[in-house]
């Protein structure tokens, strides 16, 4: 909301500077966005005249002039090249010297040569200030000013426009005489109510007004008040009222639509003016009707729909009410007998017709904050006055529909409660003074409680808080001091779940991997959504208003993200990436659908050991294993139990280079493997990418422990021994199978099995592979026997064999 | 027996063997030459047997003496022999020392800056005993607005640019949460006062420019008792951002301001200054906006279940994409989510960088 200065004075008598106004505008919550004063813009702008001008000599358009200026302290004359056409001897204007900025283009003057004749500075136009658009020639003013005045003295543009921001809750800041009102509260001057006795009515309207509402949605207007005015002489504005209106943004149009533009700026009082040679019959409030329709003010027209409060006649749709009148019964110049309406609409439905329709308009925004309604009369009352100033006319009597709605409330008002919310020990009559100086009434027993009864246009007060917050504000909030908060324990707790923990180790187990976080919009599009299980499958997680076609629904696994990104790092020169991000994907649309997951993935040669061409030997492409690696590392620092591994992972996955994490046979930890790569084409990213998905919510949480103490550590003193074997198995064989088996046939001798050798095709023959094993024994009474050691030997190659159907290779 | 003479001569024709040998197996054959099974000392040592018990006391310690001496010799000249060997291997053993060494992983990785600032709030706030609380992102109008008392078809709500899902069955919609505050209602109706926690997490609003980007964080935090009032609002802010900024000290200047949900509600500005395209909190003479805040609304505690004549505390909310931008002076919010190798390796951080109380924040 903007103001200018002299404006905001109407209301208030003040002596405070604006710097004064300004700070205390944004510490009352009436937070200032910005200044603009002219003056300070203008600074170095001053009067000054021409004394002599001749032709230039290289140029007909040009004059070279004589001025006469005040530079620094002192008159001198200056040569200066003009091009106005009105450039003469002993005109008076505005001159810019060398160093000034040019408003309307930023231009900084300086000496300079035009055509080969010195210039220094400029004799301005109304344009080139950005005081109007006046830009036919330069500024011509009466001599009677000093040589050295300043221009915004001499212009009279001298009046700043501060630009506040009003938040919702404050729709009575919506005029200016609230804002006087809050900073007069706050001390800084004295609030002048204005004229609102009423006007004497000459005539009865022959125009009437009625409430056409069927039971139950009455709220819709209240209270409907209007009177005619006729013989009026509508023209443009004084230029008082121009310049308010010019300097806030709006055009002046001709004086009754600025006068309704004036006082909705001035009093949050939205008015209409109907020219009522164009109104047949009466006037009414009532709901919409199907099939009818509206030609507005912004010359659209609109359907209207049977939600919708219009204002209508015995005929038609005059306008939407709150929001927007109509094109056809507007005033214009010819209006000769005029209709005011000052009226109260319900908040909630003025809000549902601006959204529906989308009309944004100053009367809008008003009403569906909440206006007072107890100025619908008084606001005519003032509206007449304006009227009968600027266009003359007589004023029929007021004629009023229905009845100012009941804003009565009263609070029962605790004033220690200032002290108990705010740490603020404010004296009991301050509390009082300023609710008073706020239009609240206070009465109520010395010592103890309030009854405070809440004025009509604070719709925003409710109860004690609202209370606190308005005598705080007043009072001002600098005086709040810091009061240490208890600590609950003299060392900190931690606070971290296991789960929270759980999502905090994933990130950085998989940043020591080599992995580079990122963090990837929730929504992808529809197509991606469709690659990783979302999509049409789950049409609960479609955004039904997307910032774009691409952002439309939840992500079903990190993936899409992922690899997209991937695809862009690629076509910026970095092919080679190892990424991550640990966060919510979705399933459905629960709260339970949402869950962690800590993905990543490894595109072109970006291995665990590093990516591309070295010395020491260039990286070959990433392998399905490498990505189950980096899953396993996370699933060590998560502190899983050991899981199956299965060759089942979801459909992005390569069918046969994947698999899945199990923690017996259906709960998944996480999957690992090379990604489809039809899932690529669609993503249009080239591969090979591989990837992991873990989710560890899904691993059990880690048993309560009544101690910390570690299980005892018991070591033998006997040396381990190891024997190698090497057995010929189906090439289907997984080589868990193997080595379990193997574990398995000793469990007290055998400590560690582990695979050293894969060998495939060559003399192995077709379908067949060779696994060989290194297992460890570890005695743990007396050193094993030749004998003892042969018996574990011949217990390995006999469960092997018959675990897997292989053979000891010979 | 030979005599002294003979024996000084066999030692010197010795040592002279030893001092000549110039490998190993050179000095090994001079060794058994000389005191192997048939060297010539140990001949003239199993001639000992033969002597006389006078003679014996004589030549007995002639001749040890002359094994002793020669035993340490040949030592002597085998160690020499040896370091001279090792010598001139090493001198042939040569490695170009600048060779490269591929990057380890632990120079590779990062964490976004996102994560780590949230590690950073996450520390400082549990050593003020607040919990950390979660919420989910897709929000039911109730928890999202009507619980935080914002009046239906109120601007206010038009204010959040919400993305909402299609409407269900039953008419309602479903939303995406415009910011953490449904985490405060959540967590009061499964618990009990007192409450101290805070509530990081991502939030959604319809709004894509410059400085706005469709999804964002914010780090939410409440304290409900039966004392807590806007003094301590106050200090825990102060703490806060003396901590988070890693500065000696911060100033506060609060404004009144709206919220649907706390009453009184205030804007926070934090000193700093302004340098070029720097922004620098706890100096300067300039005011920058950092944070909302207030009293929480006794509606809002009605809607989780408190009295509100009996309970009271204050809610405060930032973001965490901003602090994460003012404290590491990232200059654009939409690069958090763009996934840029180059930019994630330069404003990312090490897996190994903790923050923590002990070590600080920021290494």
């Amino acid at each position: 909301m903007k103001f200018t200065l002299s404006w905001l004075k109407q209301p208030l008598d003040t002596e405070a500077t604006l710097d004064e106004i300004v700070t205390q505008l944004t510490m009352l919550g009436l937070e200032v966005e910005g200044v603009e004063d002219p003056a300070k813009v203008l600074a170095s702008f001053r009067v000054a005249k021409i004394l002599e001008a001749v032709p230039h000599p290289d140029a007909d358009k040009l004059r070279v002039c004589k001025v006469e200026a005040l530079v620094g302290d002192k008159i001198e004359v200056l040569q200066v090249v003009c091009g106005a056409p009105n450039a003469r001897a002993g005109l008076t204007g505005i001159f810019a010297p060398s160093g000034a900025t040019i408003p309307a283009n930023g231009m900084v003057l300086k000496p300079t040569k035009i055509r080969g004749v010195e210039s220094n500075g400029m004799m301005c136009s109304m344009r080139e200030l950005e005081l109007s658009e006046e830009h036919d020639g330069i500024i011509e003013l009466p001599d009677t000013f000093a040589v050295g005045t300043l221009a915004s003295e001499a212009l009279g543009a001298n009046d700043p426009v501060i630009e506040i921001a009003i938040t919702p809750n404050r729709p009575d800041c919506l005029g200016v005489y609230g804002v006087a009102r809050d900073l007069a509260a706050a001390g800084l001057g004295r609030l002048r109510e204005g004229n609102l006795s009423p006007v004497e009515g000459k005539f009865q309207s022959p125009i009437g007004i009625k409430l056409e509402f069927a039971s139950g949605t009455e709220s819709a207007c209240p209270i409907f008040a209007g009177r005619l005015i006729r013989g009026v002489k509508n023209g443009p504005s004084p230029e008082w009222l121009q310049h308010y209106l010019s300097a806030v943004g709006l055009r002046p149009i001709n004086a009754l639509v600025d006068i309704t533009n004036f006082l909705s700026l001035d009093r949050a009082r939205p008015l209409h003016v109907y020219d009522a040679s164009k109104i047949k019959g009466d006037l009414r409030a009532r709901l919409g009707r199907k099939g009818e329709k509206l030609a507005a003010l912004d010359g659209k027209t609109y359907d209207v729909a049977p939600e919708y409060c219009v204002i209508a006649d015995d005929e038609n749709v005059l306008g939407f009410a709150g929001v927007m009148g109509g094109e056809a019964s507007g005033s214009s110049l010819e209006t000769v007998d005029v209709f005011v309406e000052s009226a109260y609409f319900d908040p909630v439905r003025t809000a549902k017709t601006g959204r529906a329709t989308g009309i944004i308009s100053d009367a809008r925004y008003r009403f569906e904050r909440g206006i007072d309604p107890a100025f619908t009369v008084p606001g005519l009352e003032l509206a007449t006055r304006m009227i009968m100033q600027l266009c003359g006319g007589e004023p029929s009597q007021v004629i009023v529909a229905g009845e100012v709605p009941d804003t009565t409330k009263v609070i029962h008002f605790d004033p220690m409660r200032v002290e108990k919310l705010t740490g603020l020990s404010l004296a009991r009559n301050e509390s009082e003074s300023i609710l008073k100086h706020l239009g609240f009434g206070v009465t109520g027993k010395s010592g103890g409680l309030f009854d405070v009864s809440v004025p009509s246009w604070r719709p925003d007060i409710d109860g004690q808080a609202d209370l606190v917050e308005e005598i705080v504000r007043v009072h001002g909030l600098a005086g709040v001091k810091s009061v240490a908060l208890p600590r609950i324990h003299a060392v900190a707790k931690p606070v971290l779940s296991v789960q929270q923990k759980r999502e905090r180790i994933s990130r950085r187990a998989l940043a020591a991997r080599g992995l580079v976080e990122t963090v990837n919009w929730s929504f992808v599009s529809e197509a991606q959504a469709s690659l990783f299980g979302g999509g049409n499958a789950t049409p609960a997680l479609k955004l039904a208003n997307p910032i774009s076609t691409d952002m439309s629904h939840m992500r079903p696994s990190l993936l899409a993200g992922l690899i997209a990104a991937a695809g862009r790092n690629g076509a910026r020169g970095f092919a080679d990436v190892a990424l991550f991000e640990a966060g919510q994907q979705f399933g459905d649309e629960t709260p339970e659908g949402q869950t962690f997951a800590a993905t990543g993935i490894r595109r072109g040669t970006a291995r665990p050991l590093g990516a591309g061409r070295h010395w020491q030997g260039k990286a070959g492409a990433v392998e399905a294993l490498d990505a189950k690696a980096d899953a396993l590392a996370l699933l060590a620092s998560l502190g899983a139990p050991q899981l199956q591994v299965s060759n089942d992972a979801p459909h992005w996955y390569h069918p046969g280079r994947s698999g899945s994490f199990k923690l017996g046979p259906t709960k998944t930890i996480g999957y690992f493997g090379e990604i489809h790569p039809r899932i690529l084409a669609a993503m249009d990213v080239t591969g090979p990418i591989v990837a992991f998905e873990v989710f560890p919510a899904n691993i059990p949480d880690p048993k309560k422990k009544a101690t910390r103490a570690k299980f005892p550590l018991v070591l033998s003193d006997l040396q381990p021994l190891r024997r190698d074997f090497a057995f010929v198995v189906d090439s289907t064989v997984a080589s868990d199978a193997l080595i379990r088996a193997a574990k398995n046939a000793d469990k007290k001798l055998i400590s560690d099995v582990s695979l050293f050798d894969v060998f495939e095709g060559g003399a192995m023959g077709e379908g067949k592979k060779s696994l060989a094993i290194e297992v460890t024994l570890q005695p743990s009474e007396k050193t094993l026997t030749d004998e003892e050691i042969d018996t574990v030997s011949k217990a390995v190659i006999a469960a092997v064999v018959k675990a897997t159907g292989g053979t000891l290779r010979g | 027996m030979a005599d002294i003479q003979d024996l000084s001569k066999l030692e010197a024709d010795i040592v002279a063997a030893i001092v000549a040998a110039n490998d190993e197996a050179t000095l090994d054959a001079v060794r058994v030459a000389a005191l192997g099974k048939k060297g010539s000392v140990s001949d003239l040592m199993k001639s000992l047997g033969g002597m006389s018990a006078e003679e014996r006391q004589t030549a007995g310690p002639a001749l040890n003496g002359l094994k002793d001496r020669l035993t340490e010799a040949l030592a002597a000249r085998k160690s020499a022999l040896t370091e001279a060997a090792l010598e001139a291997r090493l001198a042939h053993e040569k490695i170009d020392v600048t060779l490269p060494v591929r990057e380890s992983a632990i120079e590779a990785g990062r964490i976004h800056p996102l994560s780590q600032v949230l590690d950073e709030v996450i520390s400082i706030f549990a050593d003020m005993g607040f919990a950390y609380e979660q919420g989910p992102d897709i929000e039911s109008d109730h928890y999202n607005f009507t619980a935080l008392n914002f009046p239906e078809a109120h601007p206010a709500r038009e204010m959040h640019d919400t993305f909402y899902f299609e409407p269900r069955a039953d008419g309602s919609r479903l939303l995406l949460r415009t910011h953490t505050s449904p985490v405060q209602v959540r967590t009061m109706e499964k618990g009990k006062p007192p409450f101290r926690f805070i509530c990081p997490g991502r939030t959604y609003r319809s709004d894509s420019d410059q400085t706005h980007t469709p999804q964002f964080h914010q780090i939410e935090g409440l304290v409900i008792d039966e004392t807590t009032h806007m003094g301590h609002l106050k200090w825990v802010l102060e703490e806060f951002l003396r901590a988070f900024f890693e500065v000696e000290g911060v100033e506060l200047r609060m404004r009144p301001s709206f919220f649907p949900f706390t009453e009184p509600s205030m804007e926070v500005d934090v000193r700093c200054a302004r340098l070029g395209n720097e922004i620098r909190i706890g100096e300067g003479d300039d005011w920058l906006e950092i944070l909302g805040c207030g009293m929480v609304h006794p509606n809002v505690l009605k809607a989780a279940g408190l009295d509100p004549e009996k309970y009271q505390g204050f809610a405060f909310g930032m973001g965490l994409d901003r602090i994460a931008m003012l404290k590491y002076g990232i200059p654009d919010l939409r690069a958090f989510f763009e996934s840029d190798l180059r930019w994630l390796r330069h404003y990312g951080f090490s897996a190994l960088d903790v923050p923590s109380l002990a070590g600080g924040l920021s290494s």
